[in-house]
């Protein structure tokens, strides 16, 4: 299939889908109703003009800027613990060893039931949310640098050796480069991750962000407000996914097939 | 006075002792039952400087296995190595060491690969990177620096590691079945390229490998090892042929052909014995 082609069947997908809406939630049938009332359903056309107002009147970005910051800060702080207690355990097979059960206990721990005692500790603001993100973000980070450092191949360590590396060139030029090989090929997991983490946190109580416009709407059982909030989300989500994916392609060109081996 | 006399003396000895020793070495590993499995038993083994030996046997012998251990990878249970007359202590500096298996850093381009062999002593990265681009023209990848490994084929992959070992001039060429996994014409073509490279600037080489007539249209010496376990070393050939040659029309030659039956005798019994022992492996 051609690009062309293939990007028409895709479009097609999408109006199909919101013709059907449209009809089977405005198209009155039996007794003059629709056969999807549009007090549960909604309809195609409310959300479109709910998300152009958002857009139009400006208050959308607040939000937008909210969750993308509340992701961001969860992604880089999880991001830099993962690393940093990646590398520490992955050098020092004894601590790894000490600490072993209780990280395998933790990372069990459904991680929601963690966000009650978060918004006790960090309050309604972002950190709440940032904080949720981190702990799920922390251990794939972690765990990726982990088995990066340990699946070095023996043998590239001992070419690495025998061409007179001391132990800081091999952290600089064998292992971390290995480390974050595993990490940039985890890396749409784990930001995936940073926005659930903002979008759990906010769901479970907040004052801003775009899961608070979807729990406003709920509580006022304004449907238009709740669809449009998801698709501004899911195309927030998307996004990001694309700045990833772009990120991922210069930054792992060395890999044979970046595109096949990501998680 | 008595100073500069020993001073000397020490010199000369370092000019004749020979650049690998290896003294009734043997290498038993801990396996995971916790029995040992003995891979070498007393090999004992001389390259002199300027020497190219190579070691051939049956695959799963223990090949690899001396090789480390001349690299200083790998202690013998029992033993010494000498390098250039003295005792082996953890890696043998000395020595260039060309894998079996891939060993270029995946992330690094293949000039990046070759300047990092210097870089690790300390020469600046603008020097690295000339004298690189000096010895990919050397090994014919000239336009190829930019490369990643994945992106070269398995011969100039090996060409880069040849490149990445010799840049740092090593007195001691550890080579380990290099050519192993490329076609026959590709085998050829190495094989003139190191032995033109080697005789620029004669190293000691202990080259590893399962193919007799490579072994034999390349070195100087031909060291068979028997099939493991506990293999040993069997026999010791000379090669009477002059250099400097080339790989190809030496094969023509009669001595060539008469030491080639000479070892074969020796070495098919061996090979059989491998194969009852390893299942083919
Ligand atoms: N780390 C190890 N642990 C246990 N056995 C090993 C190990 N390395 C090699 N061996 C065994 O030692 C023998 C020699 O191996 P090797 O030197 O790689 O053979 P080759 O001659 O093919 O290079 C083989 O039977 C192999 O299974
Ligand atoms: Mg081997």
């Amino acid at each position: 299939m051609s690009r062309l082609t293939l990007f028409t069947f895709q479009i097609l997908v999408a109006v199909i889908t919101l013709v059907l809406w449209y009809l089977l939630t405005s198209v009155p049938v039996s007794g003059g109703k629709p056969l999807f009332p549009p007090f549960f359903f909604s309809n195609p056309v409310d959300v479109i003009e709910r998300i152009i107002k958002w857009f139009a009147d400006g208050t959308i970005w607040r939000h937008l800027w909210i969750t993308l910051s509340e992701a961001t800060l969860a992604f880089v702080i999880g991001a830099v613990g993962g690393i940093l207690v990646g590398f520490w355990f992955a050098r020092q097979p004894r601590v790894a060893a000490v600490f072993d059960p209780y990280v395998k206990m933790i990372n069990a721990l459904p991680r929601i039931v963690l966000a009650p005692i978060f918004t006790l500790w960090f309050g309604l603001g972002i950190w709440s949310k940032v904080a949720l993100g981190v702990t799920l973000v922390f251990f794939i980070v972690f765990f990726n640098v982990y088995q990066g450092i340990k699946e070095v191949s023996p043998t590239v360590l001992a070419n690495a050796r025998m061409l007179g590396m001391n132990e800081r060139q091999l952290m600089r030029h064998v292992y971390w480069p290995s480390a974050l090989s595993w990490v940039f090929s985890s890396l749409h997991t784990s930001v995936g991750f940073a926005v659930v983490g903002a979008v759990v946190g906010e769901y479970l109580g907040s004052a801003a962000g775009l899961d608070y416009l979807i729990l406003q709407a709920e509580g006022t059982f304004d449907i238009a407000g709740v669809f449009a909030g998801m698709f501004v989300l899911a195309a927030f989500v998307i996004v990001i996914d694309g700045v990833v994916t772009l990120v991922e392609r210069r930054l792992l060109v060395w890999r044979p097939t970046a595109a096949d081996t990501r998680t | 006075m008595a100073d500069e006399v020993a001073e000397a003396e020490a010199a000369a000895r370092a000019n004749v002792a020979p650049a690998v020793v290896l003294s009734d070495v043997t290498i038993a590993f801990h396996l995971v039952g916790g029995s040992t499995y003995t891979a070498v038993e007393q090999a004992s083994l001389t390259v002199a400087d300027g020497e190219f030996v190579s070691i051939v046997g049956p695959t799963g012998c223990g090949k690899s296995t001396l090789l480390n251990v001349a690299a200083g990878l790998l202690a013998p249970s029992a033993g010494t190595a000498e390098i250039f007359g003295k005792p082996l202590a953890g890696l043998n500096r000395q020595s260039g060491y060309l894998f079996q298996a891939e060993a270029l850093f995946p992330w690094k381009t293949a000039i990046d690969n070759v300047a990092i062999a210097l870089e690790t002593g300390g020469v600046g990265r603008q020097e690295a990177h000339a004298r690189a681009q000096e010895w990919l023209t050397r090994v014919g990848l000239g336009a190829f620096g930019g490369r990643y490994p994945h992106m070269l084929s398995g011969g100039q992959r090996k060409r880069v590691g040849l490149a990445q070992v010799l840049i740092r001039d090593p007195k001691i060429l550890l080579m380990d079945e290099p050519f192993g996994p490329l076609d026959a014409q590709t085998r050829q073509i190495m094989g003139n390229l190191l032995l033109d490279l080697w005789n620029a600037d004669r190293k000691a080489v202990m080259f590893v490998t399962h193919d007799l007539e490579e072994a034999i249209a390349l070195s100087d010496r031909v060291v068979i090892m028997s099939a493991g376990p506990a293999a040993r070393i069997i026999g010791d050939w000379r090669v009477p042929l002059s250099r400097p040659r080339d790989i190809s029309e030496v094969r023509l030659e009669k001595a060539f052909h008469e030491l080639h039956r000479e070892i074969c005798h020796v070495l098919k019994d061996e090979v059989l014995k491998g194969y009852a022992q390893t299942g083919g492996g």
